[in-house]
């Protein structure tokens, strides 16, 4: 009996696990659809007029009348759309005003190093936040509690770039200890090749120890920032997750056979606490594009989000329209890939999957 | 019977009027939420950024935009005679300038709250009522708008209204509301079957009606809530915005874009940039201080 | 017959925002190798009773007692590490539902292996045959297929035998039952029982069985300790139910529905304020 109950299950299961990828799919189709459309919309109101911007302001009327309809402006506005969906799809985000390359060209010019940014900084928010907030959560209501929750508001209080600024000052002009703003001295920056653009993984791949060390003290600072962001959110969120847990009847259970408390905290709350949290980890990831923008500006960072505020500064639209589909995209990405490790993470999925 | 103390009146376990009932779990709410000294801390700052922004005039020594004499005024240090936070590029008291910043800043606050908190009602309750295909398509409308990080989505907006203070306010609202929205579909799914909302369908209320003057009272209270928690995170994209010069333009004493003027005396004329900073750090961190406690005491499962 | 377990005036308290409140008041016993069931309504202390034997009391909660002694152990006196080493070998407890009693991501084998890793130095080769040999017992057709299945893979009533299997690995002296069949089946409760009840029988342990179920009790335990309001009321050996004096046990059984000669109306429980006393 018990043995059809349990193929039963496992095929259901399967089949949900279908169903719930499919429709996970088909929400993110949407949503990119939708991400296009109001970036397209966003384009079609910016009073900057897109014919100028792509002849100058001295051409004559038959040129600006021929670009007119070369750009399909004479068009309606559905057909635009579909014009630009087509434009999109093909890689072609048009020409920046300010660069005179192509869109893409550029973002994949400067996305690396938001990468390595990003990265490094979520490698530190993770490392620190996820201990922090189990020491929290099983100190509950104590002194180490307050500690990290204060610590953590403080990071959700204070303004990232003022920060930037800060930690500039003091650890850059005045104690000498990291490198200033930009990812590289120039005096390193033509000894390594870039092969995967991210310049830590280079060096390192091309033994140039004295390089690696210059691009590690450049990055250190600001990964260092962006990772405090990041660490005060994953640790509130392990310090939730890990009360939940730490609540359940298995950790009695636990108790009762006799199992170590180290054991029972790392192994086994966190182990369930493990699921939820590779979701929190993923939308920190995503977010930390959000705090790349203001964080690149102030340390001049060559990265996507220093792309952007150039490009708005300099009413340069298209860069700054295909640069927002570009952090949409991995933004919308990055919460799929999060849906999907959830999925895959809890073995009442993964067995059958 | 005994007269009782208004402490006793009000703790009473047995309340003899609804008006009674009520009031005694404000009290009670009061009595957790004064236990907690950090949310009173929070709730200090906020109630000192309401008043200095309402005194801003008797309280700044100086006029914020218009600086002293050039020559001898610029960059005076914090503590020099009469500018307890020195004087920036322009010879423009510092602290002066920051005490009517908090106009700003509280303006962004209520501003936003104002007009996100009404959309995400609107969409929300329409959408857990109506259900169907009106849920369908609002909710997806909503998760494109949560499909932005916010502060990008906040750019491009402001990057096609053009920069300046109202562009920003509604650049950021726009991005502020489908949290409140998913929030407040939820709480209508909840009530939307029960009893008292048939039965005003059955008497013939219209549903406009039963929206407005039965569920989206029901929801207010935790959309209002779930505003305030965020308030901190509106005044940081409201710095964020200033910051990158398309939030206020100079030379409004808008703190993020006194961060970004004193940016390029970072080195030499440290305070400069630090002051402001320090000014939106402590307004946030009494907003996030107040939602947690908020949080703490309403919401008795995150307490735990 | 030499006592396992003596408690003597136990009393847990929890503070409350009203100040201290006792949930059990005194509670006396001893245990020899026997089954003593303890019965009582839902808030009656039982569960707590129990759980502090095992010094599992839930923070804040406190418990003290007179004496508390295990074999010849002070439990109030021992130290994280004794507890450790007593706990899962020589004494276990089975909790009431395998749906929230078993770790979800881990799989039964792996936490039976856990109790015993932890228990006895010995090859992992020797634990799992061990491990195996144990699911058998508890009368699982498949203990392969159960040992490297998930806790949501069981039925109910597979996850309580797979529970039992796991605080029995070790051969503890006292075993500890909370509600061990309240959230299975009705079909399923019998066969658990049975299963349950013929291993504590072999191994010659002393077992306390905690219910709601008077009538469930009395069919299963040689002694039955009546809980209410954190006390003990009546103490009675099973086979002399009938004999009780206690207001509230009398009402208890009154309740259960006879299949001849049925009261109407129904009676219901009666209480008085001041048993609570």
């Amino acid at each position: 009996m018990s043995d059809t109950t349990a193929n039963g299950g496992r095929e259901s299961a399967l089949l949900r696990f279908l169903w719930k990828t499919v429709k996970l799919l088909a929400t993110v189709a949407l949503t990119f659809l939708g991400l296009l459309l109001a970036t397209f919309l966003i384009g079609r109101v910016v009073p900057v007029d897109p014919v100028l911007a792509v002849i100058g302001d001295r051409a004559p009327q038959s040129v600006y009348d021929r670009v007119y309809v070369e750009l399909g402006l004479d068009r309606p506005l559905y057909e635009q759309f579909w014009l630009y969906l087509e434009k999109v799809f093909t890689g072609d985000f048009g020409q920046s005003f300010l660069t005179k390359r192509d869109i893409v060209d550029d973002i994949r010019r400067v996305f690396p190093a938001t990468l390595e940014l990003a990265t490094v900084a979520i490698l530190i928010g993770t490392l620190f936040g996820i201990p922090l907030g189990v020491w929290a959560a099983v100190r509950q209501g104590r002194f180490a509690d307050q500690f990290v929750r204060v610590f953590g508001l403080i990071g959700y209080s204070a303004p990232i770039f003022w920060l930037g600024l800060l930690g500039l000052l003091v650890f850059y002009a005045r104690l000498h200890w990291v490198a200033g703003p930009g990812r590289i001295d120039i005096a390193y920056e033509y000894s390594i090749t870039a092969k995967t653009g991210l310049l830590l993984l280079d060096s390192a791949m091309q033994g140039e120890w004295d390089a690696f060390k210059n691009v590690f003290s450049h990055i250190i600072l600001p990964a260092s920032l962006l990772g405090y962001f990041s660490m005060a959110y994953i640790s509130r969120m392990t310090r939730s997750f890990m009360l939940n847990e730490l609540a359940q009847e298995y950790v009695t259970t636990a108790r009762v056979k006799g199992v170590p408390e180290w054991r029972i905290i790392w192994v086994h709350a966190l182990g369930n606490a493990a699921v939820p949290l590779v979701t929190v980890v993923a939308l920190s990831y995503a977010n930390l594009l959000e705090g790349s923008v203001l964080t690149e500006t102030v340390f001049a960072w060559p990265g996507l989000g220093q792309y952007l505020t150039n490009s708005l500064q300099n009413a340069d639209m298209n860069a700054v329209l295909g640069g927002t589909l570009v952090i949409g995209a991995i933004f919308v990405g990055l919460n799929l890939l999060s849906d999907l490790l959830y999925n895959l993470l809890d073995p009442r999925v993964r067995r059958h999957a | 019977m005994t007269v009782l103390s208004r402490r006793e009146w009000l703790l009473s376990d047995r309340p003899a009027s609804r008006r009674q009932a009520r009031l005694g779990q404000v009290y009670r709410t009061w009595l957790g939420f004064r236990s907690n000294w950090l949310a009173m801390v929070g709730l200090a700052i906020v109630l000192t950024l309401i008043l200095v922004a309402a005194f801003a005039d008797v309280i700044a020594p100086y006029d914020p935009v218009v600086g002293g004499d050039l020559r001898t005024e610029r960059f005076l240090p914090p503590f020099t005679d009469g500018h307890i936070l020195g004087t920036d590029d322009l010879s423009r008291d510092i602290f002066s300038r920051i005490v009517h910043g908090s106009r700003l800043t509280l303006m962004v606050v209520v501003l936003v709250a104002v007009i996100a908190t009404p959309i995400g009602l609107l969409v929300g309750t329409t959408a857990g009522y109506f259900g169907r295909w009106v849920d369908v398509t609002l909710m997806r409308i909503t998760d494109i708008f949560l499909a932005f990080p916010r502060l990008i989505l906040a750019l491009a907006f402001v990057a096609a209204l053009g920069p300046g203070i109202e562009n920003a306010i509604i650049a950021i609202a726009i991005t502020s509301w489908p949290p409140y929205a998913r929030l407040a579909r939820a709480e209508t799914l909840t009530i939307r079957d029960s009893d008292f909302i048939n039965a005003a369908r059955l008497q013939g209320a219209s549903s406009a009606r039963i929206l407005w003057g039965h569920i989206t009272p029901l929801c207010l209270s935790s959309v209002i809530i779930r505003v305030t928690l965020d308030m901190a995170g509106i005044i940081l994209t409201a710095a964020g915005l200033g910051f990158l010069g398309l939030g206020a333009q100079p030379p409004q004493p808008e703190w993020g874009a006194m961060i970004a003027a004193g940016r390029r005396f970072l080195i030499d004329q440290w305070w400069v940039a630090t002051m402001p900073g320090i000014a939106i750090f402590i307004v946030s961190l009494g907003f996030n201080l107040l939602g947690d406690g908020l949080r703490d005491v309403l919401d008795p499962k995150a307490r735990k | 017959m030499s006592a396992l377990l003596t408690v003597d005036d136990l009393r847990i308290t929890f503070p409350t925002r009203q100040g201290p409140s006792e949930v059990v008041r005194g509670v006396t016993f001893t245990l020899g190798r026997e089954r003593l069931g303890i019965v009582g309504e839902s808030g009656s202390g039982k569960s707590q009773t129990g759980r502090a034997i095992l010094g599992l009391t839930p923070a804040p909660g406190k418990a003290t007692a007179k004496v508390l002694d295990f074999d010849g152990t002070d439990l109030r006196a021992a130290t994280p590490a004794m507890w450790r080493k007593l706990r899962g070998t020589r004494m276990s407890m089975v909790m009431q539902d395998p749906k929230f009693s078993l770790n979800p991501v881990m799989t039964i084998g792996k936490q039976l292996l856990e109790a015993l890793k932890f228990g006895a130095g010995e090859t992992r080769a020797e634990a799992t045959a061990r491990a195996l040999a144990m699911l058998e017992a508890v009368q699982i057709r498949d203990p392969e297929r159960v040992f490297r299945a998930y806790p949501h893979e069981l039925s109910g009533g597979m996850g309580q035998r797979a529970m039992i299997a796991m605080m029995l690995v070790t051969e503890p002296d006292l075993l500890i039952a909370d509600e061990p069949t309240s959230a299975l089946d009705v079909t399923v409760q019998v066969e658990v029982l049975r299963i349950l009840d013929r291993l504590v029988r072999e191994r010659g342990m002393g077992l306390i069985f905690i219910s709601h179920d008077l009538r469930l009790v009395s069919s299963f335990c040689d002694r039955v300790l009546v809980m209410y309001a954190g006390r003990v009321v009546e103490e009675l050996k099973a086979s002399e139910l009938k004999q009780a004096r206690h207001p509230y046990t009398r009402g208890l059984m009154n309740c259960l529905p006879q299949i001849e000669g049925g009261v109407r109306p129904l009676p219901t429980l009666e209480r008085d304020a001041a048993w609570a006393r």
